[in-house]
């Protein structure tokens, strides 16, 4: 079973056309893979899809823009797999 | 329909909260400026109107299941395909339906029938904030009377 960074990092390359040797755990979905906001939420949807949860993007938007946290945490894909796995386990739970 | 005011929804037929669907008609008008242009000498309902269409026939199902707290955009349309005609004075059936409901964006599919054939269809994406300021939602809110919008899943109404 290919780990969660693998799928997401399979998705992210079939929905924004982005070539997949290109893309690496510390890839940030914005700033490296140039994804936007409107491209991000295909992700999601894919992400939601493969994984059978929904990735709270309004409470992580809401927190960067609070300043409460920053968006490495969120899109970095190493943190974004972490944040994954996480919402994985607790739906487990 | 009324074109000048981008109301393209005549009336609610049926929206099944539970079932995440919704069916609406829409008559398209008989004489409009729009068929001037679109086109001299053949007019034909232009397809961006009939994707407006399943957009708002998909917004009200939104605004529906998100009960009356928050107004959709429209973000993006895929698989959009217009397969036949729709001309002037034809009543138009809009169907549609939630596919997925992330945080903030719902995806729907929806489509355009005309006594039963399917004139179009397609995915869109629709983002959803709180509503904006009071006077959209007072719009939003007398548009939905008028287009029979069941009160019972207006929690405001």
């Amino acid at each position: 079973m290919s780990s969660t960074f693998d799928q997401v990092a399979n998705i992210i390359a079939e929905t924004c056309d982005i070539p997949r040797d290109t893309i690496t755990p510390e890839s940030h979905a914005i700033d490296d893979l140039g994804i936007d906001s409107l491209d991000f939420l295909d992700i999601a949807f894919a992400i939601d899809k493969a994984f059978g949860i929904k990735l709270p993007l309004e409470k992580w938007t809401q927190e960067v823009n609070d300043g409460k946290a920053t968006t490495e945490q969120y899109f970095v894909l190493k943190n974004l797999s972490a944040r994954i796995d996480e919402l994985v386990a607790a739906k487990g739970a | 329909m009324h074109l000048e005011y981008f109301n393209l929804i005549d009336r609610i037929v049926d929206l099944k909260s539970d079932e995440r669907t919704i069916t609406v008609e829409a008559q398209v008008p008989q004489e409009n400026t729009i068929f001037e242009g679109h086109f001299p000498g053949y007019p034909l309902m232009p397809g961006v109107l009939l994707i407006e269409s399943m957009a708002q026939t998909s917004g009200w199902l939104l605004i529906a299941l998100m009960k009356f707290e928050r107004m959709p955009f429209l973000a993006a349309v895929k698989e959009a395909k217009m397969r036949t005609f729709v001309t002037p004075g034809e009543l138009l059936t809009v169907n549609a339906s939630v596919v997925h409901e992330g945080s903030g964006f719902t995806i729907t599919d929806a489509k355009v029938s005309v006594a039963g054939k399917l004139k179009c269809n397609a995915t869109l994406t629709f983002r959803h904030v709180p509503f904006p300021n009071n006077d959209l939602r007072g719009h939003m809110e007398a548009m939905a009377k008028r287009i029979g919008f069941p009160q019972q899943v207006n929690a405001h109404g």
